[in-house]
């Protein structure tokens, strides 16, 4: 692979021939701001957040996601023109953006809130008109204000390249554009299949994961990271827990399921704590269930079992795995079907 | 329309259609016919009609133009011929049975119909 | 062979047809009918012919007679006077402002002397319907030409060497962008014209495709060999719909003549061509917007790099020029890069059409060689002021471009030049202002064109022109400080630094060269509240110069809040805590007593 060389902020960085500049920054710690950026994700290049300067443009400031590297390139990412720039369009966002973070839901996880602290934009200059829209609560899991959207298109780009829905998309044009959906019916009336990605990549408050609102926000909870229960893919994500409760679930990257989850995975939690919860081993004695020890259950089983192949022989035994146990478990239980039971009536429900 | 095949086809078509335009800008042979109230008067519409006429049957590249009254009332219908880099000439009392004449020997083969001439000019004066 | 004597051409462009030249060409019809001329007498109905300010124009060969403002009225005596008498009828004659004189040739007026009509050259002459009539004037030779001579590479030297730029804003290389795209690896490519003209006044790409349609062609045709394309599109606007009519018959008779197709003129090259219609986006004249609008896709600028030669249209390498870069490629190949070259600088060669208007007293579309001092085209072609009124600006390039002042002038009108002054070359709108308008207020037009236009994706250009269009609204009412100033040009300049696209970098263009050249006009609106030129209302009071007045008591009368007292016979006095600056009073007066200050 050809090596490209360059110097961002006096520091020298060697990176493959077609990274970006905000890739090599990564590469050696420098952090650039971005709004609208996701790896996974195409490129908007829509906040413009992330420009920076390079020695010899003197035409504009280009935005380091987009930027190519080239051979001996001097970029300079935080100087005085460049935090000026950064500045005004934080500014501009903040201009056109409620200011209740008291009180709103990615107050700690903003990142908004977070660039506005790291460069002192305390409120906007710029006094004038501002976008009013109602909240769009249709969705039994997710919540839109788009009077705190910025417009970073990051959940048009998700729904669209990794959930394959495109349930959104832009309308209007300039001051009025805004995210909607088909006819703009909202959500509820949408193809929306609720997986909550657009909720985790949004970086300000504009969605809201329902379940989760006014139970606690990012910095109240911890992160217990697991293995979602509902299905075989295993996918991996961590439980927000405050309290011993589980308040909500967010993403956990750099797993095989890359930290996207499915409705069930984000929002069927509520499961854990419910009053209806099995958590022992019923056995029925005398039409009634009676609660019963693992050892007590699994016995009863296996007794009845041998009976039924003792007296019928092992084809009257057929057996049924499911889609929401692993791999490892659905060949222990086809194993034990064909080596313990003697029998080939195994079947998966997902093959049906 | 065909199809052009090649490079010539494009020429032929060219040289074919280049006749509108020619006349449409000026061709190179000038007949200019007077037509005043005067030259009306005395025939000149049917004068044009007929050196159109004319032209249009034996396929003649030519300006066909007209021109007020110059003030030699009494001569018209007056027409004018001028071939390129010749002496142009004035006819007068043009009737359309002249015209025939005038198209056959002047216009084609350049030479003058000395009965009707009324004027020549050395040089082009407007 | 048919002959005719007599061919009047009448002005089809669309700045002739709403001024009612369909009217005069059906009169013209029936008289010539009536007159039982029609047979040796043909109409033509022409593309522009870029005096647009004098329509509906009617040009009579083989004399080659300029009558202006033709009405359905005229028509008779016209054709019995020029038609029947042969004597040209004088009082339709363009009359020269300064002499006074009637000029009776095309080619004589100043506002066509002054012209090098190289693009724009079949344009007016030629019937845009009639693909034999450009073959007349050497159309398709080009074409021939580079097939039968020229490899593609040949082609692409031969652009490079005639230094033709792109005329739609940018300037940048033709030939080189060629290059670009014919060493892009890959199978399939694109060819595209961008013919979506959005420029508030500008109508040079929509003549072009109106009064010569297959020049058009004929330059995609030579860049597709080039770069070794067999598709293409024409963006064009719907708004247009003229020119897609055109473009179409013009698309059909090259198909038919086997001009477009497989197997052109014998050879194996293969092109055709798609004519999209754009839905009227401004930032679809933007190339990346615009290839995803033909893609389908809502139009969206999207970061360069990666540029179109590279990956374009569905991702293959895609060349675009807009339509006069194209219209320029037929006349180099056939002329020469060397015959090209002697027009216009040495950086910027050829000519650039302009569509002039504002207040000037001579408008419409004019072809000049690059270089010419601005001067000379407002002053000369234009030939000054409207109502011999002072100059005060002249706005180049549209929306994106910039104001300029008495002072650039003498400013030579090449990319460079306008460049370094603020300004850019555009697509060629100029819009000419006299001391009577507000450069505050132009720069709010402009904004409320981009900002209505503006296709919301980056924060600096959704939200930043709004708030500069904010800022302007209240400096036009006196409102704001100096320091206000100041903000409005480190937003304007950091719109101008990091937007995402064209459209947002040029945006905050009017803002900063307006206050460049024009600030003291902002103080004054600022510190003095007043407007200079007399144009921001709120600025503005309503009096009665007691000289004037007669005490007639009419403006009294009239006026819906009593603001207005005074006595019979006796001056009157407006309260400018009462008025409402309604204007009421002001058209009540028989005396002209009323003026705003």
């Amino acid at each position: 692979m050809k090596m490209v060389n360059l110097t961002i902020d006096g520091c020298q960085v060697e990176v493959p021939l077609g990274s970006t500049v905000l890739e090599a920054a990564q590469k050696i710690g420098i952090e650039i701001p971005t709004l609208c950026y996701e790896k996974d994700l195409s490129l908007a290049t829509a906040c413009r957040m992330c420009v920076v300067e390079v020695e010899g443009n003197k035409k504009n400031l280009p935005a380091a996601c987009a930027q190519p590297v080239m051979e001996g390139m001097i970029v300079h990412t935080n100087t005085p023109k460049v935090r000026e720039a950064r500045r005004m369009i934080l500014e501009l966002m903040v201009a056109n953006h409620p200011l209740d973070c008291l009180t709103c839901e990615a107050n700690g996880r903003c990142k908004l809130q977070q660039y506005c602290y790291e460069y002192g934009v305390k409120e906007s200059s710029f006094t004038g008109e501002r976008r009013r829209f109602t909240v769009d609560d249709g969705n039994p899991f997710i919540e839109r204000d788009l009077e705190k959207c910025i417009l970073c298109g990051l959940c048009v780009r998700v729904c669209d390249e990794v959930q394959g829905v495109a349930a959104i998309d832009y309308s209007d044009r300039g001051f009025d554009t805004k995210v909607t959906t088909f006819m703009d019916r909202g959500l509820a009336d949408s193809p929306c299949v609720s997986c909550g990605q657009c909720v985790y990549l949004c970086p300000v408050g504009a969605l809201t994961a329902k379940p989760s609102k006014g139970k606690g926000r990012d910095f109240e909870v911890e992160k217990v990271p697991t293995t979602c229960g509902y299905c075989g893919v295993g996918c991996q994500l961590a439980l927000n827990v405050k309290k011993d409760k589980i308040v909500g679930v967010t993403n956990l990257p750099d797993n095989h399921n890359q930290g996207y989850l499915c409705v069930k995975g984000r929002f069927g939690y509520d499961f854990v704590d419910s009053p209806e919860r099995l958590t022992t081993p019923l056995i029925k004695r005398d039409g009634e269930f009676v609660e019963a020890s693992w050892d007590e259950a699994l016995d009863l089983v296996a007794q009845k079992m041998a009976k039924v192949r003792d007296e019928h022989g092992p084809d009257a035994i057929a057996g049924l795995s499911s889609a929401r146990t692993t791999n490892e478990e659905n060949y222990l239980f086809q194993k034990f079907f064909r080596a313990v039971i003697g029998t080939n009536n195994i079947d998966h429900c997902a093959r049906l | 329309m065909a199809t052009l095949k090649n490079l010539d086809d494009l020429r032929k078509l060219r040289e074919q259609v280049k006749g509108e335009l020619q006349e449409r800008f000026g061709g190179e042979i000038k007949i200019i016919v007077g037509m005043g109230t005067c030259g009306i008067a005395a025939g000149a519409r049917e004068v044009m009609t007929e050196i159109l006429q004319e032209l249009r049957t034996r396929n003649i590249d030519a300006l066909i133009t007209q021109t007020g009254c110059i003030g030699m009332c009494e001569r018209e219908p007056l027409v004018d011929i001028e071939r390129p880099g010749e002496k142009r000439v004035t006819y007068g009392r043009v009737t359309p049975k002249d015209v025939k004449r005038l198209v056959a020997e002047h216009v084609l083969h350049g030479r003058v119909v000395e009965d009707l001439v009324v004027a020549r000019f050395d040089e082009e004066e407007e | 062979m048919e002959l005719v004597r007599a061919h009047i051409l009448v002005c089809g462009g669309t700045g002739c047809t709403s001024s009612g030249s369909k009217a005069v060409q059906e009169a013209l019809h029936r008289e010539l009918k009536k007159q039982g001329l029609d047979k040796e007498v043909k109409i033509v109905e022409t593309g522009c012919h870029g005096f647009c300010e004098q329509g509906p124009l009617v040009i009579v060969y083989p004399e080659g007679t300029f009558y202006c403002q033709v009405q359905v009225e005229d028509i008779p005596e016209l054709v019995e006077e020029h038609l029947l008498k042969g004597r040209i009828l004088q009082r339709l004659l363009f009359t020269e402002p300064l002499t006074q004189e009637r000029v009776p040739h095309y080619k004589e007026i100043d506002f066509y002397r002054k012209q090098r009509r190289l693009v724009l050259r079949n344009c007016g002459y030629i019937d845009p319907e009639k693909i034999d009539e450009y073959i007349a004037r050497d159309g398709y030779v080009a074409l021939a030409k580079v097939l039968g001579e020229m490899t593609p590479e040949d082609v692409i030297e031969e652009i490079k060497a005639s230094g033709l730029r792109g005329r739609g804003g940018a300037g940048f290389p033709t030939g080189l962008k060629w290059g670009f795209a014919a060493q892009a690896p890959g199978e399939k490519k694109y060819v595209v014209c961008n013919a979506d003209e959005g420029d508030p006044g500008a109508f040079m790409d929509r003549s072009i495709l109106e009064g010569d349609p297959h020049c058009v062609l004929e330059g995609m045709l030579i860049g597709a060999y080039a770069i070794g394309s067999d598709e293409g599109y024409i963006y064009a606007r719907a708004e247009y719909p003229l020119a897609i009519k055109r473009l179409k018959i013009a698309l059909a008779q090259a198909r038919e003549l086997g001009l477009m197709g497989d197997n052109i003129l014998g050879t194996d090259f293969c092109f055709d061509l798609h004519i999209k219609e754009g839905a009227g986006a401004f930032v679809c004249g933007e190339e990346t917007a615009l290839m995803a609008s033909i893609e389908g896709q809502r139009g969206m600028p999207r970061s360069r790099p990666p540029f179109p030669a590279n990956s374009g249209l569905w991702g293959k390498p895609t060349n675009i020029n807009n339509v006069e870069t194209w219209a320029n490629v037929a006349n180099i190949i056939r002329n020469g890069a060397k015959w090209y070259g002697q027009f216009g600088t040495e950086k910027s060669k050829g000519t650039k059409v302009f569509a002039l208007t504002g207040k000037v007293k001579n408008t419409g579309l004019v072809e000049v060689p690059m270089g010419i001092p601005m001067r000379e085209i407002i002053y000369e072609i234009g030939d000054g002021i409207l109502g011999d009124k002072k100059f005060k600006a002249v706005q180049i390039g549209g929306p994106s471009g910039g104001c300029l002042s008495e002072g650039q002038l003498d400013l030579a009108v090449d990319y460079e030049s306008l460049g370094s002054a603020g300004a850019i070359m555009g697509s060629g709108g100029l819009v000419v202002m006299d001391e009577e308008t507000c450069m505050v207020d132009v720069a709010k037009f402009f904004l409320d064109f981009t900002r209505a236009e503006s296709c919301g994706k980056c924060t600096p250009c959704r939200e930043g022109i709004q708030r500069m269009r904010e800022m302007l609204q209240d400096f036009s009412e006196g409102k704001g400080s100096l320091e206000d100033l100041d903000k409005l040009e480190r937003l304007a300049q950091t719109i101008k630094d990091t937007a995402l696209c064209g459209l947002g970098q040029t945006a905050p263009n009017p803002v900063l060269t307006t206050l460049r050249y024009f600030r003291d006009e902002y103080e004054a609106h600022i510190r003095d509240k007043r407007c200079p030129a007399g144009v921001c209302r709120a600025l503005l009071t309503y009096y009665i110069v007691p000289e004037l007045c007669r005490g007639c008591t009419a403006c009294a009368r009239v006026c819906p809040t009593g603001a207005i007292t005074g006595k019979v016979k006796e001056p009157h006095v407006i309260d400018p805590e009462k008025c409402i600056k309604c204007g009421a009073c002001m058209e009540a007066c028989r005396f002209d007593s009323i003026i705003l200050k």
